[in-house]
Order: C-alpha cells, then structure tokens, then sequence
C-alpha cells in the first residue's frame, strides 16, 4: 500500500514538471549546499560572529583585482578559489534577528562585486541562512532577506540584476549542527556561490 | 477477560498512557503520553463490550484512551458484568465508584464478514440512557468505530464536537531523509505521503481535508505543491523566482496564501489552488509572511517585520486595512486563528525561549501555553480545545499538544527514531 503511494508521488513528481504553470519561471538553483569546497570554514580562523579580524587582515595587497583571464569560476587558477584570495571567502555573517552586513564582510562583498562587474557572464546564487531558533518560515523569509541583503549591496556596486539569484534555506540546511551560540552564530549566514563551481 | 481489566486499571490510574501500545496492531508510529489533566474530569465507567473478548482488536480500550488523552474524563474502574444492554446495568456498581456516566455496549458477527458493534451512554446518576449507536463495519473499520464512539461520548458529554476521528500531518525527518506523514490523532495508521531528500515543511489541510498544501526543497529551492490526498497526484502551485513558501488555504478551499519572493521581499499573494492568478494582497518593504485565514475569510493575520521585530498583523480583505494585533515582546510569528475566530495561537520569544501562546482578539490578554523553550509551529485541533506544536526533548524533535486552557498537555514521541515536527491537525470529516 505504502509502495503504490510512493509510486504515484513519483509519478505525479514527473508530471508536476511539465505542468508548472508558463508564468512561472523557477530559478536556476545551484546543486552546491553550504560547506562545500572552496569555502574556508570560517570558524576556523575567527569568530564569525563577534570577530572583527575577518575582513582586511586576509586580503594580499592587489589581490583583489579580478582577473579578466580567468579560466572560469573555480577553474585552476581562478581567483575565486586562489587560497588567500578574498574572492575565495564567500560567507557573510549576521547578528540574531538581523539582515544587516556588518562593516567587517564590506571588503568581501566589495570584491566579489568587483569580479561580477568585470565578468559580466558570471552568475551567484546566494544562499541565505539562519539559526534553528524559531519558526520554520519567519526563518525562511529571514534567510531570503539575508541573501536579498548582500544581493543589493552587490547591486549598489553596479552588479547587474540578473547575475544575482537568491535562495533562502531558512534554517533547513544547518553547516553546524549543535544547539549552542558557536553553532547558531556559524548558521546565522549568507554564502556566495558562483554558477558552474 | 483478566488481561482487559489490567488494562482498564492501567488506563484509569496510570499518568502516562501507554495502553494505546498494547491495544492496536504494532506499527503505531507515535504514541501519546498525557502530563496533567483538565480542571474538572468527568468520571467515566468504560465497561468492556459483551462479546468483545472474542475479537483481536478491541474497542472499549481505544475509545477510553481517547476520552482520558481529552484531559476531560477520568475513567473509573468498569471491573465486573459486561452487560449488553441497559436493561441489565446495575447502576449501583458504577455509582458506588464514583461514575457519573457508563458507556456499555456488544460486538457481535453480523455475517457477510462483518461485526455489528453496539454502544450506549448512560447517565450514572439519573439512571437513563443519553445516546445510543450502532454500526455493523469489518474488522479493519474497528479503529474507526471506537474513535467515533469516543466523538458521539465526548460530544454529548462536552458539548463540543469530538475530534478523535479527525488526522494529522507532520514531517518527520530520518537522517537526511524527510516524510511528509498523515496519521489518526491518535497517532495510529501513519501513512507516508511524500518521501525527499530535501526540506519539507509547511503542511496545510484543504478545508475538506482531501488535499495537502506543503513546501519541498526537492528542486533545490523552497517551492509550493498541493497533493490529493485519494489520488496521490500533486502539483506545484508556486514556484516563481526565488523562494515559494506558507501556504494557507482560504476557508473554502478555492484560494492559497503562499509568500513569494519574486519581486524582491517575502510577500503575500493570494493564488488559485491550481496555482493560476497570483496576485499580492500586501505591501510592505520588509518581511510579510505566514498568512492564516480567519474562519469567515475576511481577513488574515500574518507575520512582518514592518515595524523593526517580527510582529503579528491582521489585513482585512476587503478594505486592505491592516493592524498590528500582538505588542508584547520583540517576537511574535505563527499565528494560527482558533475555529471560532475568537482567539488566536502563535510562537512567542521570551527571553531568548520559544514558547507557544493564545491571544484573545478582542481583549488581547495573552496566555502562554507551553514551557519548552523550543516550541514552535502550533495547530489547533479542530475544534479549538487542543493545540498541537513541535517541541524539542533530549535533542529530538517531537509532536505535544496542549489544552487551549493550559490545562492539559500531552506529548507524542515518534518510536521510529529522527525528529517529528512541522504539525498541522486537520479538519472535523464530514
């Protein structure tokens, strides 16, 4: 009994695909989840929540400067992934309750918009997070609004609109597990992934 | 005939109800407990039915563990004769144990592969009968004769209808695995509606309670889909830019409200349930969502964070007027209106703890219902005396539920293992 339900979801799965109504336009979604590779753990090194030394001290002199021959995201020498780079640092952190970039993840955003500017064919997904405190979708539309957050500010530095996808997680796909602050404050997150990697 | 009587006795003196276990087939998936009571707990005779013993599946048993899990009944020990009719009660033996009512009845071959199952409730007291039924089902409808016995005692007793007939839904996530489960309030016949690797959340009743409107990560991202519940067939209802989430059905079951982050911030639209004619019904530059239909339909109460904290706003419909309806406390979200309209359940933050409470609309004296710390998505039954929510025990995910009084509280805990949350009670059959 169980097995024919299952099978008419899977059946009904396929047919919903071909039936999403045309003003409907789903997002392309990058399969890569938080933690994946490239991504330096950002606990590691700081506090991502109350440490200030994330921003400045990590990025070379001129190492900013995007690479207009770059052999694409995340290729072997990318800039992206080049470990030092700050481009390589995807992961903006927030506050409890809040949306709000704090001053120390500007030099992040500030390149990754200088890279999008200059590799015009380059598209993000930015995926917004939250802590597992609360309700399911307050979280979510937290998440988005995170994600919307670093989309804007992306925005104001002259990226174009529709390089920019945003997907919220809410508190769904937690990087941390745990119930305690250290865990909260890694998941309270924006990440940036770049399509193809 | 001894082993029913131990469970009688189990049933009227035990705190925690694990008769439910013993009584029915063995893949329950939850099973219920019960902390507390209500203030006044009638006192009950559940008297095994003549006839009973020769049949597997009993149900006097599951009908007193429905009535006790109510908070409003005790039961009292039914030990002795097991008359069949009223004619052969000794009112004496119920009332000297401090019955005020005695449910009696029999369960008899009725041929054709069926039973006939015969109950009355009597009035301990006056010594008369208040209501009798009979059903003549096959073995696989013994479940749902006993719960329906349960709502006819209950709502004779109560004066409000019964809901032990009624189901749920919950997501139940193993792993990484998530199940999107529908099951008897009870806890019993779990059926696995949708299986995902991904995220589900979010499940809302259609009114009728054919359909199932929920959110799935399964293509990556949060999008809408409405499931039949006979059928099995599902489609999406809103997948549009970016996120698609919280839907609520409009009380005739014609309408969602979804939040949709197509335009920018989660906003809420109302939406055809075959997902055409999206169309917003309130702007606000920050967070609007969790819509919830008052039960006339003329307004919704929703969460924003219009005003600097996740607040809870009601729209009326017609006009577009909005107000900002909860003050207390700097998180307010979930709002769930209660049946009648009268009152509303949410999710309210307090010193850093996530607890469940009641707002009366017109008032607005606010009551906290629950002390998990961790609680959260709450679902009035249906109608209004429990209130179904997630909490969190020993690091797992589980269902409780509370009385819409405080009073009475109970916890289901899943014995499949994983955690089970995202509850949603559903609505009174037909």
């Amino acid at each position: 009994m169980k097995r024919l339900i299952l099978i008419a979801c899977l059946g009904t799965l396929l047919a919903a695909c071909s039936s999403t109504p045309e003003t409907q336009t789903p997002a392309p979604v990058d399969e890569r989840s938080s933690g994946a590779t490239g991504v330096p753990p950002p606990g590691s090194t700081t506090n991502p929540a109350g440490g200030s030394s994330l921003s400045g001290s990590a990025i070379p002199p001129g190492g900013t400067a995007p690479s207009t021959s770059s052999t694409g995201p995340g290729g072997r020498g990318s800039p992206l992934t080049q470990p030092g780079s700050i481009l390589a640092k995807r992961s903006v952190y927030y506050d409890l309750d809040s949306f709000v970039i704090k001053d120390e993840f500007r030099p992040l955003i500030e390149a990754h918009g200088r890279y999008l500017r200059d590799n015009r064919d380059a598209h993000i997904i930015v995926q917004g997070n939250t802590d597992e405190r609360g309700g399911s979708e307050y979280n979510l539309a937290l998440g988005h609004k995170r994600a919307e957050s670093v989309k804007r500010a992306l925005s104001v530095l002259g990226v174009q609109d529709q390089q920019v996808e945003t997907v919220s997680f809410g508190k769904e796909k937690p990087r941390a597990q745990g119930s305690n602050e250290a865990a909260w404050a890694e998941n309270r997150r924006s990440d940036i992934v770049y399509q193809g990697e | 005939m001894n082993r029913m009587f131990q469970r009688a006795a189990a049933l009227a003196f035990a705190i925690v109800v694990s008769a439910l276990i013993c009584i029915g087939p063995a893949h329950s998936q939850l099973t219920i407990e019960i902390i507390g009571g209500g203030a006044t707990q009638t006192p009950i005779a559940i008297v095994p039915f003549a006839g009973e013993s020769d049949f597997p599946i009993g149900i006097t048993g599951v009908v007193g563990a429905d009535l006790q899990r109510s908070g409003l009944f005790r039961l009292v020990d039914a030990n002795g004769p097991r008359p069949a009719t009223p004619q052969e009660v000794r009112y004496g033996d119920y009332r000297s144990r401090g019955a005020e009512a005695v449910v009696i009845g029999s369960m008899q071959p009725a041929g054709g592969g069926l039973v006939n199952i015969r109950f009355f409730l009597l009035d301990a007291v006056k010594q008369t009968q208040i209501t009798a039924f009979s059903y003549n089902v096959g073995s696989s409808q013994f479940r749902a004769v006993a719960h329906k016995i349960a709502d006819v005692i209950y709502e004779a007793m109560t004066g409000d209808k019964g809901v032990f007939s009624t189901r749920i839904a919950y997501i139940v996530k193993q792993g990484r695995r998530y199940m999107l489960q529908v099951a008897d309030a009870d806890g019993y016949n779990p059926q696995t509606i949708v299986t995902s690797d991904e995220p589900l959340l979010s499940p809302a009743w259609s009114p009728d309670g054919s359909r199932l409107a929920y959110v799935s990560f399964e293509s990556k991202k949060a999008v809408v889909y409405v499931q039949d519940l006979a059928s099995g067939r599902k489609h999406v209802v809103a997948n549009f830019r970016s996120d698609n989430s919280a839907p609520a059905w409009s009380p005739d079951g014609q309408k969602l409200a979804v939040t949709l982050t197509k335009d920018g911030n989660s906003q809420i639209y109302l939406i055809n349930a075959d997902g055409s004619g999206a169309q917003r019904i309130a702007t606000s530059s920050g967070i609007d969502t969790e819509a919830n239909f008052a039960p006339d339909g003329a307004s919704i109460l929703f969460v924003s964070d219009r005003g600097g904290s996740p607040q809870i706003y009601r729209l009326a419909l017609r006009s577009g007027a909005v107000e900002r309806v909860s003050f207390d406390g700097d998180y307010n979200t979930s709002p769930r209106f209660a049946p009648d309209g009268k009152s509303f359940a949410f999710l309210k933050r307090d010193g850093g703890r996530f607890n469940i409470a009641v707002q009366d609309m017109a008032s607005r004296q606010v009551q906290v219902l629950t002390q998990g710390g961790s609680d959260e998505s709450p679902s009035f039954a249906p109608n209004g005396r429990m209130i179904l929510y997630a909490s969190v025990q020993g690091g797992r995910g589980i269902l409780a539920a509370v009385s819409s009084d405080g009073r009475v509280k109970q916890r289901l805990s899943s014995a499949i293992g994983g955690d089970v949350r995202e509850p949603a009670w559903g609505p009174l059959g037909k």
